[in-house]
C-alpha cells in the first residue's frame, strides 16, 4: 500500500517539477509548483514526518506561493511569452546535458556507493519521531543556535524585502533626497551615473559620453501623494 | 519501501531544477526552479531522518524551509524594484549589477 502511495506522489511531484521547468506562463508555473510541493508534503507523510508535511502544506504551498502569485500578477510574468524560450539551442541542449550529468552523479552517490547502508526499511522508530513536541525540543536544546540564527536571518529578510520594494518609485527613487540640492528639478549629477538601467541600455558604453558642457539629466519629480490628498 | 526510492526521486526533482535554472530566462521562474532545487533537498534530508529514526533531519529542513523563504521574499522584492524601474525581467538583458 505504502509502495503504491509513493508512486503515485512520486509522479505528481515530478510532474509538477517537470511542469515548472517546461510550462511557458509563469502563472501556470506557479500552479505547477503548488502541486509538486503538495505531492511533496505528502511523501514527507509516508516518512513518518508529520510536522514538516504540515508545515510545508501551511509555509510553503500556502505563504510563499500565495507571495508568487501575487507577484506574477503584479508583474504580469508574461512580459515576452515568445522570447522565454528564445535560449539558442546550444544552450538549451548545454543545460540538459548538465543536468543529466548531475543526476548521473547523484545516482552514483546514490546507488552505487551507500546502496548496502542505505537499502534498508530504516531504523525502528520511536512513538514521538516526526511531532510537533520532538521537534521543538531539539529546536529548543540541540539547535538553539540554529533557531535563533533562523529567526535574525528572517528579521533580516524582511527588512531587506521592504527596503527593496516598499518605496514607491522602485530602487532609485529617493536619489534626490540624497542630495543637497533636494526638489530643484534640473539636479546636477554627472552624465553617466553607472545606474542599472545605464548598463542595460549600454550608455555610456555603446554611445559616446555627452559633451562636458551637459548639466545633468533631467530628473522626473516623484509623484508623491500628498497628506492632503488623503483628507 | 526503502529509502532509496525517495533519494531517486530527489536526485531526480534536483536535477530537473538544475536545468530550468540554465534554461529559461524569466527570474521568476528561475526562483522557482531553485525552489524545487531546495525541495530536492528537503526531501533528502527527511529521507535521511527517517533512516535513521532520529529528529535531527527534519529540523535541517525546517532550517531549510526559512533559507527558502527568506530568498524569495529578497528575490521577489528585486524582481519587484526592477519591473518598476521599467527594466527587463530577462536575466539574459540584466548583466550588470552597479547601480
Amino acid at each position: 500500500m505504502t509502495f503504491l502511495f509513493f508512486f503515485i506522489f512520486a509522479g505528481f511531484a515530478l510532474a509538477g517539477a517537470a511542469g515548472v521547468v517546461v510550462l511557458r506562463n509563469p502563472f501556470y508555473c506557479v500552479l505547477s509548483l503548488v502541486v509538486h510541493l503538495i505531492s511533496l508534503a505528502l511523501l514527507f507523510l509516508l516518512l513518518e514526518a508529520q510536522f514538516v508535511a504540515v508545515a510545508q502544506i501551511v509555509v510553503y504551498a500556502g505563504a510563499v506561493m500565495v507571495l508568487y502569485v501575487f507577484v506574477v500578477a503584479y508583474v504580469g510574468g508574461g512580459d515576452k511569452p515568445d522570447q522565454l524560450w528564445s535560449a539558442s539551442p546550444r544552450q538549451k541542449a548545454l543545460a540538459i546535458g548538465f543536468a543529466s550529468l548531475i543526476f548521473v552523479e547523484l545516482a552514483i552517490a546514490i546507488l552505487g556507493t551507500a546502496l548496502s547502508s542505505l537499502g534498508t526499511e530504516g531504523a525502528k522508530l520511536s512513538a514521538d519521531y516526526g511531532t510537533p513536541a520532538q521537534i521543538g525540543e531539539l529546536l529548543l536544546t540541540d539547535y538553539l543556535l540554529a533557531f535563533e540564527l533562523a529567526s535574525m536571518l528572517l528579521l533580516i529578510a524582511a527588512i531587506g524585502a521592504v527596503a527593496l520594494a516598499g518605496r514607491r518609485g522602485g530602487i532609485a527613487e529617493d536619489e534626490g533626497n540624497l542630495s543637497p540640492r533636494h526638489g530643484v528639478v534640473h539636479t546636477p549629477s554627472p552624465a553617466a551615473t553607472g545606474s542599472m538601467a545605464e548598463g542595460v541600455s549600454g550608455y555610456g558604453v555603446t554611445t559616446p559620453l555627452p559633451d562636458p558642457q551637459f548639466e545633468g539629466r533631467e530628473l522626473q519629480q516623484p509623484a508623491r501623494e500628498t497628506a492632503e490628498d488623503d483628507r | 519501501m526503502t529509502v532509496n526510492w525517495y533519494l531517486l526521486v530527489s536526485a531526480i526533482i534536483f536535477s530537473l531544477g538544475a536545468a530550468g535554472v540554465m534554461i529559461r530566462r524569466n527570474p521568476l521562474v528561475i526562483l522557482l526552479c531553485l525552489e524545487l532545487m531546495l525541495n530536492a533537498g528537503n526531501l533528502a534530508l527527511i529521507g535521511f531522518s527517517r533512516m535513521w529514526g532520529d529528529g535531527a533531519g527534519e529540523i535541517f529542513a525546517i532550517v531549510v524551509m526559512v533559507i527558502a523563504a527568506c530568498e524569495v521574499a529578497i528575490g521577489l522584492g528585486i524582481i519587484v524594484a526592477l519591473y518598476r524601474r521599467r527594466l527587463p525581467v530577462d536575466v539574459d538583458e540584466l548583466k550588470e549589477l552597479h547601480g
